[in-house]
């Protein structure tokens, strides 16, 4: 439990930084889903920041706390957020899809610190944090499992056999956080496959279910705290965000998903992301 | 020797009894070997646990469950999600056996297999059971002959098709102590004793049965024996053939199949697979690259089967022994005019 969480002002600026990283990289790569990796920025920082149990001198140790980022076109948020939590040098990320580079599109475990399973096809992280959470389970221990997944994503079926599994086994040490952006490569969610209604999804597959706004660092951590009480089931927090969060003209903008901004757009774009001094 | 071509009208081959072996051969299923061992194995590691998709009859696993109820993982009929838990107990600490019929498990879940598996390195062990035709007569829905060319395409996996029980035995040992990615594809068809005495089973490697000098005869599974009995034949006719069991089709024995086209220049393969992309590709890729001479690869012959048992259906594709024996007659016949 982490009793001494960082205020939310503190984790308001290293998102910031993460965020501005993030749109160097991607500018500077000239390609990465810009929109995807905004939207989710706030839940990996208070992850990263107020939550996960993990030690970057230690990332392989037994009894860490798992995180999955399921949506692993976000990668280099990943990357940016690993960067800044010390599990790889920060002057690695100017090499952000480039070849010869392990800083690959999608997140490869086998290369990088702090990734525990390579995703990028969706609807693969949530079955795989269900074995992660069997296991502490079956092996009495008490570290938790986290797993970040889009919205778009859980069209994939394979989240539903998950969802079924979970419950079942009753997950209690899982938590599922749902980066809710609305809009998925194409369309909007509700325009392609629509999830509504979504929270009743989850509750009728046996799951706690809880609401929450996704870059408000009070909610995020007054979900985990509901993750981290209830007993006897998964918990799954639905956070409400927008699509390229902290950028005007991104916001909630389908087009943005994988755009790569024009020099005149990134200048606009950094501008606005300049660190406010906390 | 009759001249008939190996994929044999039905009629021709339609008696599911062996018809090169007239002496009563005790036949196994191989599945038994399998759950014994992996009781052995749970007994001495803590960290195994069995993963399944409602396939606890079927994968054998009454024994395993009765004993452990607790470390066997039954995720319901879900098989996407059988493999990404696997991969999840995996990267928890444990050692997870993901065990479904081979066609759901490798059909169903093939980019799991694939991403959350081989990619991610997670040390899971993949049992594909009743694999091949081995469901015969409930139709090539649950037939899996194409599991060796999906899976021999992705990187950091070994496969492994075992020939007999003791086989059987010694490939699952050695997959538990195997750290990373195997596949077992283990049938249920009723097969002979196979491997000599003192016989030691290694990922990777592939073992002479036979001697001979004429021409080579590699199988795996189901066909070793197929290929021995072929091999009892051809000695009739005054014909040596060489006999090879390849139970790794991955990463592949590379010295021993170039070995054989050396010293035999003819050389047959018989697998419980179609023949794209199989064993007997895996066996020409070597071949052609390095040591060219003339080979027939059995298999099912790009088509789904019909109905049948699985003896049925071999023999049907031309892989009785008398099938084999033909084939490698015209190996030889090809090697000689070439020469």
């Amino acid at each position: 439990m982490n009793s001494s969480r960082p205020s939310a002002q503190h984790l308001a600026g290293i998102a910031r930084r993460i965020r501005r990283r993030d749109l160097d990289m991607i500018y500077e790569a000239g390609a990465g889903h810009l929109g995807s990796e905004l939207s989710c920025t706030d839940l990996l920082v208070a992850l990263y920041f107020g939550e996960l149990q993990v030690d970057p001198d230690e990332p392989s140790a037994p009894t860490r706390d798992r995180f999955v980022l399921s949506k692993g076109h976000a990668a280099g948020v990943l990357y940016v957020t690993l960067a800044e939590a010390g599990f790889i040098d920060p002057a690695e990320l100017a090499t952000f899809m480039q070849p010869g580079s392990r800083l690959n599109g999608h997140p490869d475990r086998k290369l990088v610190p702090g990734v525990e399973t390579n995703t990028g096809p969706l609807g693969h992280g949530l079955p795989v944090a269900v074995g992660m959470a069997k296991a502490a389970k079956l092996r009495g221990e008490s570290w938790r499992t986290w797993v970040l997944t889009g919205d778009g994503e859980l069209q994939e079926g394979s989240n539903w056999e998950a969802a079924m599994a979970a419950a079942h086994f009753g997950l209690d040490n899982l938590a599922l956080v749902i980066d809710h952006n609305r809009f998925q490569q194409g369309a909007a969610v509700a325009d392609t496959n629509d999830l509504a209604p979504l929270a009743d999804k989850w509750r009728a597959f046996g799951w706690h279910l809880h609401e929450l706004d996704g870059h408000d660092f009070d909610a995020i951590f007054a979900g985990f705290d509901v993750a981290r009480s209830t007993r006897g089931r998964p918990t799954c927090l639905i956070a409400h965000t927008n699509k390229g969060e902290g950028i005007s003209f991104t916001r909630d903008r389908v087009a943005w998903h994988h755009r790569v901004p024009t020099a005149e757009e990134y200048a606009q774009a950094r501008a606005e992301l300049t660190e406010v001094p906390s | 020797m009759s001249r008939q071509p190996t994929n044999a009208a039905p009629d021709a081959t339609t008696t599911a009894a062996p018809q090169t072996a007239p002496e009563k051969r005790v036949l196994h299923d191989c599945r038994n070997a399998f759950a014994e061992t992996l009781i052995e194995l749970a007994e001495a590691d803590p960290t195994l646990v069995a993963v399944c998709n409602d396939s606890v009859g079927s994968s054998k696993l009454e024994g395993f469950q009765q004993r452990w109820p607790e470390r066997l993982v039954n995720v319901g009929i879900a098989e996407q999600n059988l493999v990404g838990v696997g991969a999840g107990l995996a990267n928890g600490g444990l050692l997870p056996f993901v065990c479904a019929a081979a066609s759901f498990l490798t059909g169903r879940a093939l980019e799991q297999i694939k991403t959350d598996v081989a990619y991610s390195d997670a040390n899971v062990k993949l049992c594909g059971i009743s694999s091949g035709m081995a469901y015969g007569e409930l139709g090539a829905t649950h037939h899996s002959i194409e599991d060796f060319a999906w899976l021999r395409a992705i990187a950091n996996l070994a496969v492994i098709a075992p020939a007999d029980p003791e086989e059987t035995r010694q490939a699952v040992r050695a997959a538990a102590a195997h750290r990373g990615p195997v596949f077992l594809r283990l049938s249920r068809m009723g097969v002979p004793d196979v491997v000599p005495e003192g016989y030691t089973f290694e990922i990777g490697r592939a073992v002479r049965l036979r001697e001979g000098s004429d021409v080579t005869l590699i199988a795996n599974g189901t066909l070793v024996h197929r290929a021995l009995d072929a091999a009892e034949l051809l000695a009739t006719e005054g014909i040596e053939a060489r006999v090879i069991n390849l139970p790794t089709v991955r990463p592949l024995d590379g010295a021993e199949i170039l070995a054989a086209a050396r010293d035999t220049g003819a050389i047959v393969t018989a697998e419980e697979h179609q023949v794209q992309g199989g064993l007997g590709s895996a066996v020409a890729e070597v071949v052609v690259s390095h040591q060219p001479v003339p080979m027939k690869i059995l298999g099912v012959p790009g088509v789904f089967a019909p109905t049948g048992s699985a003896a049925y259906l071999l023999d049907r594709f031309g892989m009785s022994a008398r099938g084999i024996a033909e084939a490698a007659t015209e190996v030889i016949r090809r090697k000689r005019a070439a020469s």
